[in-house]
């Protein structure tokens, strides 16, 4: 990554190393350490890395935006950042100005639908909407009769919200829209779609299913070379060492998938065949990695990692659980290979090898 | 962190795009000529001379090497693109492939100055095959086992010993080989060895070719009795090939021909599911997609250190550990895929033929080149395991 994302991205490692480590969070029954870490999230503007400085937020690049999330999955931090700068990002898209404190982003999943009547309220029902629990705004995408898009700032409080707990323990809640008056609504601009929205959204899970892998293969490595049975260290078997490389293998195609797709979108001119390529064959690729790789992170462990007590499965349930955000693997990949097929079987390579 | 690895997001530059225009044209035209066929994988019954002097007449081999051995100075990206693009069309180009990516970079780098001369130059026209003798009857894996003797002599060495899986020793010019030329020492098993070149289709050296059960001949036994080395086809350090062999195994461990063998499976059956896919088959098309893009992100991401002049040791054996994996499982994948293709698909039978061909390949991919179990030792000891 270029030289200036290393800044926002070091001010996010160093937040998260200092208030997010994952041992004194698990220890922390009470949530304590939520608030300040919140706190300083905010103070150095990364919620709102997204929005412009004119609608009240930091103006961080995407690329910069992107490799705070980078650090977000490794830390596997559970508040709702991700979602935030993801609010921020879909309402800059209509000039809308960012609130203060936590938002997320309604829908999160392709299948629902939320409607603008002709009142210009809004309704509808959206499953597994992360932290919506936690927001104080929703930022949401809705469609009216005629199939246009509008972005809409809409008060939390408003609404009503199912709360729900997702694999990874965090908030995955169902929100309902029933005739809500939104704060503000705007236009999406031209060609700004769900399937957009939903592919950020997947973009980012993909990052942080990657990140997560990185620490789950730091952590098993390291675990490796403490253990001992049968008198050596379990790094010492040749059957610990090869499940270790396999655990290599998939967290760097999950980080390969997520930070090409990464640049790709922040690099791109349009939205086009090429980027929705990058951008589903990171959700497809790294959901794939998270269970493959998760499941040797907690082999490797062995019943320690099972427990409660340790760190691991605060990243392994958690990159399990982004895979079903905006959109699983299982969803994408039906979409990608209708595009495949609508192209053509001559036109696949020229897509694969478009950049 | 104690594995930091790192995939940068490499893009080819225009430059790349231009070429490969060129080389898709190209390849068109041969196929419209009947040089080959792009739906038959790359076999050894189609290895086509005339096709590797026009590929050299391009100068497309030796792209990165100096200008005054015939090279072109050009990028690993550029040479990426041609590679995949001769792999994904099928293209003969087992008779070059080898020398162009490896005993090339092994000469520039060892051999005395008159060879280089000599033999690069004809390298860059697609004059001259190689092969790589490295394994024996009792030393595959384990590379350090070799027996076979280079004993010095007047002037040269004289080899007695066999080698074997040769790939194209029945039509290389040249092979480059590891003799044993002292026994390992107590400290270093490894010592001992040293590499050179051999000059094929001279007395003392028998070929002898081994079925293979795709029903192909491309590997041999290569016997020597008293073939005469001279001194200066030593290459490199006496007694040092250790060190050289494994660094060029990193050339031969991240390209594309590493997850794109098998690719042609995955062409035939979207074109045999035709534009309206049900859902199970776009489902498995489009996770197979988004495997063989994430290798090749992967893999260019390499052959954008390779550029940056590093050595990707660990990121290598990774791409071909996971890119071979892939591309064994993919006509497998396949196979289930296209037991809900239309009977009525017009390349129906085309997709069989491919298919029972790449599931009679799949077998190899994990072994050529280093087993993965090879591979996950060298990822291993990259972690700090070993
Ligand atoms: C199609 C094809 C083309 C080839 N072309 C060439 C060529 O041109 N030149 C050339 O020199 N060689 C060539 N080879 C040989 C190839 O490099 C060897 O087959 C390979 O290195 C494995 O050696 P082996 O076959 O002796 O298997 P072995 O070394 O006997 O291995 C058998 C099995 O044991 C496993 N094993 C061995 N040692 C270990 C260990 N320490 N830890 C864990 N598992 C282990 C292996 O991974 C493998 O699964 C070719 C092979 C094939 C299939």
């Amino acid at each position: 990554m270029a030289e200036s994302e290393n800044i926002v991205a070091e001010t996010a490692e160093k937040i998260f190393a200092d208030l997010a480590d994952a041992q004194t969070i698990n220890h922390d029954k009470k949530g304590e350490w939520k608030a300040p870490l919140w706190q300083a999230l905010t103070e150095a503007g990364l919620p709102l890395a997204w929005v412009p400085e004119d609608c009240g937020g930091s103006g961080a690049s995407l690329a910069e935006g992107f490799s705070v999330l980078s650090a977000a999955g490794r830390f596997a931090v559970a508040v709702p950042l991700a979602e935030t700068m993801l609010a921020g990002w879909l309402l800059a898209q209509a000039k809308i100005a960012s609130p203060d404190g936590e938002m997320t982003v309604v829908p999160a999943s392709p299948k629902d639908r939320i409607t603008v009547n002709a009142d210009g309220s809004l309704s509808g029902r959206a499953r597994g909407v992360p932290f919506a629990k936690a927001a104080k705004h929703f930022a949401v995408l809705a469609s009216d009769a005629k199939g246009r898009f509008s972005i809409a700032l809409v008060d939390a409080t408003k609404c009503r919200i199912e709360a729900g707990i997702g694999l990874g323990g965090d908030n995955s809640d169902t929100v309902t829209l029933d005739k809500v008056q939104p704060v503000t609504t705007k236009e999406a601009p031209k060609g700004f779609d769900q399937p957009r929205l939903m592919l950020m959204g997947g973009v980012a899970r993909a990052l942080q299913i990657a990140g997560a892998l990185e620490s789950m293969l730091e952590i098993s490595v390291r675990y490796s070379n403490e253990r001992v049975a049968f008198e050596k260290k379990i790094s010492k078997f040749q059957a610990v060492q090869h499940n270790l490389a396999r655990l290599a293998g998939e967290s760097a195609a999950a980080l390969a998938a997520a930070t090409s797709a990464a640049d790709a979108i922040a690099n791109a001119e349009t939205f086009n065949d090429e980027v929705f390529l990058e951008a589903v064959a990171a959700k497809i690729r790294c959901s794939e990695a998270a269970e493959k790789g998760g499941a040797i992170a907690h082999q490797v462990h062995g019943a320690i990692g099972f427990t409660i007590e340790h760190i691991l499965h605060r990243y392994s349930l958690r990159a399990l659980a982004w895979r079903d955000d905006f959109g699983s693997e299982s969803y994408w990949a039906v979409e990608l290979g209708k595009l495949v097929c609508i192209r053509g079987a001559d036109e696949l390579w020229p897509l694969v090898a478009s950049r | 962190m104690t594995a930091a690895l790192r995939f940068d997001p490499i893009r080819l530059p225009p430059k790349c795009e231009q070429l490969r225009k060129e080389v898709r044209a190209f390849l068109a035209e041969e196929i419209a000529a009947g040089t080959f066929d792009p739906h038959k994988p790359n076999r050894e019954d189609t290895d086509v001379p005339e096709f590797s002097r026009k590929v050299g007449e391009r100068g497309w081999l030796g792209m990165t090497w100096p200008k005054k051995y015939g090279g072109h100075e050009r990028s690993f990206l550029e040479r990426y693109v041609v590679t995949e693009e001769m792999r994904v069309a099928n293209a003969p180009t087992r008779r070059f492939f080898v020398a162009d990516r490896q005993s090339g970079p092994v000469l520039l780098k060892y051999a005395p100055e008159h060879i280089k001369m000599e033999i690069l130059p004809r390298i860059c026209k697609g004059e001259i095959c190689f092969a790589i003798g490295m394994s024996e009857p009792n030393s595959g894996s384990d590379l350090f086992a070799a027996k076979t003797r280079a004993t010095k002599t007047d002037g040269g060495y004289l080899i007695n010993g066999t080698k074997i899986w040769t790939s194209s020793a029945h039509i290389a010019d040249y092979m480059i080989a590891i003799f044993r030329t002292s026994p390992p020492t107590k400290e270093n098993r490894r010592h001992g060895l040293t590499q050179f070149l051999v000059k094929m289709k001279q007395p003392g050296i028998q070929v002898n070719p081994i079925g293979q059960i795709t029903g192909q001949y491309e590997f041999n036994e290569v016997v020597f009795t008293d073939y005469f080395v001279p001194d200066d086809h030593v290459l490199g350090e006496i007694d040092g090939a250790w060190k050289q062999a494994t660094s060029e195994l990193a050339y031969e461990r991240s390209g594309p021909e590493r997850f794109l063998e098998t690719y042609y499976v995955l062409t035939e059956l979207v074109r045999a599911v035709g534009n309206n896919p049900d859902t199970r088959s776009a489902e498995g098309i489009g996770r197979l997609v988004a495997q063989v893009h994430t290798m090749r992100r992967m893999s260019v991401s390499v052959a954008g250190m390779l550029q940056a002049g590093k050595e990707p040791v660990v990121e290598a054996s990774i791409v071909k550990d996971i890119g071979t994996i892939w591309e064994q499982q993919l006509p497998h994948r396949v196979r289930e895929l296209s037991a809900f293709v239309e009977e009525t698909a017009t390349n129906r039978e085309t997709l069989e033929k491919q298919l029972d061909f790449a599931i009679k390949t799949a077998p190899k991919l994990t072994i050529q080149g280093g087993t993965t179990e090879v591979l996950r030792g060298i990822i291993a000891r990259g972690l700090g395991l070993r």
